[in-house]
């Protein structure tokens, strides 16, 4: 499993037709941004934008996060001028919206390795983070988190997804349970990660709050956001907290006991402890290594003992 | 390339700028902007890099900025000489 460890809780979007954000990308907290040449971007803009993100890439030295790039979709006709202008200027990867099918994922994969021929970048640099945004979309993610190996993940965009099924999208999310849990099966099968949907009302931090604890419960490492003022929350709600961290540790100490002692199982508080349990333990401390919370070593020994 | 018709581009945001262009005869370029006591001769020095990159002699270009940087000010004025030049982008 690549990338697992790349922390990406927070992936913020950022308007490709204004400069006053794009600018302040070096400056965000968040995980990475994604800079938006579809939905932020009326059509008789979609030019202005593209040579505008290009302008500020080709500028843009301080890459302190990774920087995806959100293209139109491949329905459409400008998908294909937005890679043209945009992929010379060495984005980290791409959005794909409307990736309704591994089709999709698969046409943009070859055209991206054309790209890195042409411009002589190293074949898989450019990274691929489709969006399941429809019906269609959920349905086929099993398949399309398999259709390539730039995947570094799906994003789950419930605002499409819900006008696709023509119902109303709410602060509980209800309707969006069956199709999240979906998309995290995806992910995991396929060894990449699962990133959930935007929360559009930036001025309720309480139920961000929510919903993120709600989907970081249902396995999603990050989600999509459209303001910076949400990167805080988000960052808080996935990072573990100081019993999960203490409890981890207590785990892995009692596994290397358990070891000693010739057996791969033990009791601690009373619970049993075995090898899915310590590897939850090893995912919870080695994410707050990369909270900076723990600095400790951990390899493949602490999770299974010695060969 | 050559300005054969009116375009603009650009926003009136800040950190944006707005770019008129029209065909004329001769080159002129006029330069307004809320910052133009400091910066006007580093814009003047950016819209000068773009037309003489895109070869162009002639017409007007009225530049409205409010405190875009230079990345900024290079698309603009691209997307507007693109614009006003249409005829001939696929020549590029």
């Amino acid at each position: 499993m690549k990338n697992s460890f790349r922390l990406r809780r927070s992936l913020l979007y950022v308007p490709g037709n204004m400069p006053s954000m794009l600018q302040n990308i070096p400056i965000f907290e968040s995980d990475a941004v994604m800079i938006d040449l579809e939905d932020a971007v009326p059509y008789s803009e979609k030019d202005a934008a593209r040579t505008l993100v290009q302008s500020f890439l080709n500028t843009c030295q301080d890459r302190n996060k990774e920087i995806f790039v959100r293209i139109n979709s491949l329905k459409t006709d400008w998908w294909q001028q937005d890679l043209q202008a945009i992929l010379p200027a060495r984005p980290d990867g791409v959005r794909l919206p409307e990736a309704d099918s591994p089709e999709y994922v698969e046409h943009l994969d070859t055209v991206l390795t054309e790209f890195e021929e042409e411009l002589g970048i190293e074949i898989g640099h450019f990274k691929i983070l489709p969006s399941i945004e429809t019906a269609e979309g959920v349905i086929n993610c099993i398949k399309t988190a398999r259709s390539s190996s730039r995947l570094i993940g799906l994003a789950f965009g419930a605002e499409d997804y819900t006008a696709s099924l023509e119902i109303e999208r709410t602060k509980t999310g209800e309707e969006l349970f069956a199709a999240r849990t979906r998309v995290v099966w995806a992910c995991k099968s396929a060894g990449i990660q699962a990133i959930d949907t935007i929360f559009s009302d930036v001025s309720d931090m309480e139920a961000l709050r929510r919903e993120t604890t709600l989907i970081k419960t249902l396995g999603f490492s990050g989600k999509s956001l459209v303001n910076p003022r949400q990167i805080e929350v988000v960052h808080e709600v996935f990072a573990p907290k100081q019993e999960e961290i203490d409890y981890a540790l207590q785990v892995i100490e009692a596994i290397q006991k358990a070891r000693e002692m010739g057996t791969g199982v033990i009791s601690l508080g009373g619970k049993m402890v075995d090898a899915p349990v310590v590897k939850r333990a090893v995912k919870i401390l080695k994410t707050a290594q990369a909270h900076g919370l723990i600095d400790m070593q951990l390899d493949e020994e602490v999770i299974y003992g010695h060969k | 390339m050559k300005i054969v018709r009116k375009a603009q581009a650009g926003t009136m945001q800040s950190s944006d700028l707005m770019v008129f262009l029209e065909p004329a005869p001769q080159l002129r370029v006029e330069i307004d902007s809320t910052v133009k006591k400091q910066f006007e001769h580093l814009i003047r020095r950016q819209v000068e890099a773009v037309l003489d990159r895109l070869s162009i002699t002639s017409g007007v270009i009225r530049i409205s900025d409010r405190g875009a940087l230079d990345y900024a000010i290079a698309a603009r004025l691209e997307t507007g000489l693109f614009r006003a030049c249409a005829d001939q982008k696929e020549s590029l």
